[in-house]
């Protein structure tokens, strides 16, 4: 009995050794996970998964303060993403969190813009041109949809308008499900 | 004609059914009355207009110029006045609208004046190079890529050869047969004429052998004509899709090229025989693109043939020209590789080839994938279709790249032979532009991403900057009231040294031990008399 | 009206192969009727009938479509080809407990059509002999040496209720195959030219009677599959030329212990293995040379379990151990695409 103890006490010992030895002299330093999970968060910066941000909202996932299904317009896409990523279950979008609705983005009615500079302080991307008393006007292309600039406007001059497809951005539609082919 | 030939693996054997629109020569299409020019019809950037509503407009004269460095140039077709600039329907799988410039045309059909080069055996490449841009002249094979670029040699190679795309391997479409047939001498005059801007050394002008009429045509030109150019007329087997690019180059040179690289890498350039026609028509006559052979076709119609049409033509203009009933499928482009429209309003444009009407076609339902690997036997490009197919359907689109999803030309040959009916092309065409899409989302978000880490530096520079500029001010204030700062300072030194001294007289009184031993005779007398006051109190009070 | 082109489709369907791979096995199933009576059929409408009684259950439990399902024919080859290497005197249960098994255990729970990484006929095969060895290896001997060949009622007596006639006994009208004789006798020592004389009347002149002509017919049946491009030759000649391969060595070293080439190309099942099992496109290798390779890998499989291994006929079991080879083999032979390689 003692040499069967002996014995596997011995191959404990030495694979342990082995094992703790290759952990350290092959430990391969990868991104921290944070900067992997902002890479697939949108960057619509909108807020409304609760964090001020998608950046401070990569660090709660990475911290595990937060779910991976709180962020709308990432929707299914992200989720699925997240989830390979972390090696966890994908998980319905949080409805809490808002819709997953089409891409949009604001416009500012010129005629009515009072030239508060309010909307500029809100965009999170610097998407709005303007200054003091100064025409205020959004770049479309650096938009992100995020609506934060709407709420701060004093003459709610800012409206959402859904991005249209054009040829260069059509999809071909996924082949609708074969016959029998549920899954 | 005993140019040596190779193979391409796979590929089908299809019914060519061509020969019911090659009953007759090409009849020339009335002109319509309005004539619609999509900005982009080629490979690129759309064409920027030129000219605004209410202009009157020659045949021939530009209408937009090109968008950027790959672009292409729009003409008029036809003499009239520019009517709208604004959206309509254009012949495309989606149907969605985009900008055209709309003509109505006037009968007169005035030409603009032209220059030409018929002295182009002496003229710089260069020259005809711009001369070709200038004519808006785009691959005319189907996918429309500005023809002037594919010109210029990369620098420090020689372009060996020319080779002229005659093989037409779809079934049904049989414009190309037609335009060598009838007009042979200025397909070989402009293969000529591209021999000369690109420096290349010869041609070579491969047709399929179920046209022996175009080859014989092409060969009696041949003999008839002087040209500057070695020119050889290559008869090649009929086999589906040898009218690629890379297939026909692998057939006729042996040269296999990956989709990764092109043609110009090997000292190759493969041009359309339409696009050779355009090119002779814009250097020796000074016509630039504006017309092209169409195919009307299919078994939906009676008396099938090739039509000259002008480009921006409404589809439905060259429909009524043949008695065609509604509820039949409209397909652009050939049986394997074109696309259905709902909307005839949608126009001519460079690169149709062919309108194919047939009956309206009930979809066989698809059935689960049995791992046959047919598709695979057929692949042109030697993919495996059914790993492309499951990794779609997964929407797994990085094990889709690992395949090489992109080396797919989506000749539709896979999803010919399926004999579960699955609509293979559909799920490449999906994954591909998903993998672009996400690919714009991406830069986008980290365009965003960014301009938010700017924003965020940006604010709290500010809020650093805010503070800074508040101390300055303050300081600005005490040095205006006459007060330095050291004065401030021992102003507040005075004052605190004041209360410092109240505090420690006060506490000096209330930090006296409260012990009652070792007690100061003057206090014990203070004690004593307050005791004795305490008790005549209580006497007094009882 | 479809989305995407193309919008000319080759007269091909699923159904259309299973109709050709039924039509070729016709020809070996007659075979097996001459010489050994009436059971294969009596087996395959036992099997056709729980195939589809099976699919039609399972398919509705899925809810998924049911007529569109039965009519592409998958499950009436599986049926048959079960059928087929059944022995011709068996129980009813034992077509109906194996089909059953094949059907809803190894398709259906896999995913259904196209979705099951193991051939469902082989299968229920192997479940029903490892299950019951005594009913799957009570063999008849071929009608033409039989004292009492039986009739068809006597046949479907026996399936349905289990009686033999009263005059006979399971002793006199079963025998050992051929296959079974060699390696039984060869275990216990004899040399085959010994075997071959003592049994001559059992073996005919290329190897046992009966099972060369069933062979010999599947054979033919394969090649009509190939000529109507339903099957390639790749597996198929690979599988019979491996196996030729080790049983040629093998038979060059020792002719005494091991049988010849000629003797196991058309003994037991091997035609119908290489030309309608292992062919299966479901569970098979999709790459040209990753066909080779699995073919070959069957073949070799197959003598080995033969010479050595427990079971005198192995083509339900080197089909099922290849069969888990077969996602591997495909990553490692993918062809050259167009271009590759080439520099140019």
């Amino acid at each position: 009995m003692f040499t069967a103890i002996f014995a596997l006490l011995a191959l404990a010992i030495v694979f342990g050794l082995l094992l703790g030895y290759a952990a350290i002299r092959f430990k391969v330093e990868g991104d921290p996970v944070v900067d992997k999970i902002d890479a697939i968060l949108p960057q619509t910066q909108c807020g409304q998964c609760t964090y001020p941000g998608c950046r401070p909202y990569a660090e709660a996932i990475a911290k595990g303060e937060a779910e991976i299904n709180q962020c709308p317009p990432g929707g299914e896409a992200t989720i699925q993403a997240l989830a390979d990523l972390l090696g966890r279950d994908p998980l319905p979008l949080n409805e809490e969190h808002g819709e997953h609705k089409g891409k949009t983005v604001v416009q500012i009615l010129e005629e009515q813009c009072i030239g508060c500079t309010l909307c500029i302080q809100a965009c999170p991307v610097d998407a709005i041109v303007g200054a003091a008393k100064q025409m205020h006007t959004v770049i479309e292309d650096e938009c992100t949809g995020c609506n934060l600039c709407i709420p701060p406007c004093p003459v709610d001059c800012i409206v959402i308008v859904p991005v249209e497809e054009d040829l260069q951005h059509w999809k071909w539609p996924y082949p609708a499900a074969a016959a029998g082919d549920k899954i | 004609m005993r140019h040596p030939l190779s193979k391409f693996f796979g590929g089908l054997h299809l019914d060519d059914h061509k020969s019911e629109s090659m009953q007759q020569v090409p009849r020339v299409l009335p002109l319509a009355k309005q004539l619609i020019f999509p900005l982009n019809q080629h490979i690129g950037l759309p064409a920027d207009p030129v000219v605004s509503i209410g202009d009157k407009v020659l045949k021939g004269q530009m209408i937009a110029r090109p968008g950027g460095s790959i672009s292409a140039a729009i003409h008029a077709s036809s003499s009239g006045e520019v009517i709208a600039i604004e959206e309509r329907p254009v012949s495309h799988p989606s149907g969605i609208s985009a900008t055209c410039i709309v003509i109505a045309t006037d009968d007169e059909d005035t030409a603009i004046d032209a220059s030409v080069l018929t002295d182009y055996e002496n003229c710089e490449p260069a020259m005809l190079r711009d001369s070709i841009r200038d004519a808006g002249i785009v691959g005319l094979g189907g996918a429309g890529f500005p023809t002037f670029i594919k010109l210029k040699p990369t620098p420090g190679k020689v372009i060996e050869t020319l080779i002229l795309n005659g093989a037409e391997c779809e079934p049904y479409i049989t414009c190309d047969a037609m335009l060598m047939q009838t007009r042979a001498e200025d397909v070989l005059r402009g293969a000529d004429i591209l021999c000369q801007a690109m420096q290349a050394r010869q041609c070579l002008v491969g047709i399929e052998d179920n046209k022996p009429a175009a080859i014989a045509a092409l060969q009696a030109a041949l003999q008839s004509h002087q040209f500057h150019h070695p020119i050889e007329i290559v008869s090649v087997p009929t086999i589906y899709p040898t009218g690629g690019e890379r297939q026909l180059i692998k057939v006729l040179t042996g040269h296999e090229i990956s989709a990764q690289r092109r043609p110009l890498d090997v000292g190759l350039v493969c041009q359309n025989v339409g696009t050779a026609v355009a090119v002779a028509d814009a250097v020796l006559k000074g016509q630039p693109l504006i017309e092209r052979l169409v195919t009307v076709t299919g078994s939906a119609i009676k008396n099938p043939g090739n039509w000259v049409v002008r480009l921006g033509t409404p589809i439905q203009h060259l429909l009524a020209q043949h008695a065609v009933e509604a509820n039949n499928d409209i397909i652009i482009g050939g049986p394997m590789m074109g696309f259905t429209i709902d909307n005839t309003q949608a126009a001519i444009v460079k690169t149709t080839n062919c309108v194919l009407i047939q009956p309206p076609q009930i979809t066989k339902p698809a059935i689960p994938c049995i791992r046959c690997a047919e598709c695979a036997s057929v692949c042109p490009a030697q993919l495996l279709p059914q790993q492309l197919y499951w990794h779609a359907r997964a929407k797994d689109f990085d094990k889709i790249q690992d395949y090489n999803l992109f080396d797919c030309i989506e000749c539709g040959c896979c999803a010919h032979v399926c004999p579960s009916h699955i609509p293979l092309v559909q799920y490449y065409r999906f994954a591909k532009t998903e993998i672009w899409d996400r690919e714009q989302e991406k830069q986008k978000a980290d365009r965003a991403r960014e301009r938010h880490e700017f924003n965020l530096y940006r604010q709290q520079r500010k809020q650093q900057e805010d503070e800074e500029r508040r101390r300055k001010k303050k300081e600005l204030l005490n040095r205006a009231q006459g007060k330095t700062v050291s004065e401030t300072d021992s102003k507040k030194a005075a004052i605190e040294g004041a209360l410092a001294r109240a505090k420690a007289r006060k506490d000096a009184m209330t930090s006296a031990p409260k012990n009652i031993d070792h007690l100061a005779p003057e206090q014990q007398r203070q004690i004593d008399e307050a005791e004795a006051r305490r008790h005549k109190q209580k006497q007094d009070k009882v | 009206m479809q989305l995407s082109s193309p919008f000319i489709f080759a007269r091909n369907s699923v159904t259309r192969m299973m109709l050709w791979v039924v039509l070729a096995l016709v020809p070996g199933i007659i075979a097996q009727i001459v010489f050994f009576g009436w059971g294969v059929i009596i087996n395959a409408a036992i099997a056709i009938a729980t195939a589809v009684l099976c699919e039609s259950l399972i398919l509705y439990l899925r809810k998924r479509p049911i007529t569109s399902s039965l009519l592409d024919g998958s499950a009436l080859v599986t049926a048959l080809l079960l059928a087929i290497s059944l022995p011709p005197l068996t129980p009813w249960w034992i077509p109906f407990v194996g089909t059953g098994f094949a059907i809803i255990i190894a398709k259906h729970l896999y995913g259904g059509l196209g979705y099951n990484p193991f051939n469902p006929a082989m299968v229920g095969y192997a479940m029903l002999l490892i299950a019951f060895p005594k009913e799957m290896t009570s063999w008849l001997l071929p009608m033409t040496l039989s004292e009492h060949p039986m009739s068809f009622a006597q046949l479907l007596q026996y399936s349905l209720h289990g009686v033999l006639p009263h005059t006979l006994s399971l002793d006199a009208i079963t025998a050992a195959s051929p296959l079974d004789l060699v390696k039984t006798q060869t275990r216990l020592g004899e040399a085959i030219p010994l075997i071959l004389q003592k049994s001559s009347h059992l073996f005919g002149s290329l190897a046992g009677i009966g099972w060369q002509w069933v062979n010999i017919w599947f054979f033919i049946g394969g090649l009509v599959l190939m000529a109507r491009r339903i099957i390639t030759w790749h597996i198929p000649l690979a599988m019979l030329t491996a196996l030729v391969v080790m049983a040629g060595i093998f038979y060059l070293i020792d002719p005494s212990m091991h049988a010849s080439p000629l003797f196991h190309l058309l003994s037991g099942a091997t035609m119908l293995g290489a030309f309608f099992i292992a062919t299966d496109p479901v569970t098979a290798a999709t790459t040209v040379k990753g066909r080779l390779i699995y073919g070959a890998l069957i073949g070799i499989l197959l003598y080995i379990i033969r010479q050595w291994g427990g079971y005198p006929d192995a083509i339900a079991f080197a089909v099922l151990l290849i069969n888990t080879t077969v996602p591997t083999i495909d990553y490692y032979t993918r062809p050259r695409v167009f271009g590759e390689g080439q520099g140019g």
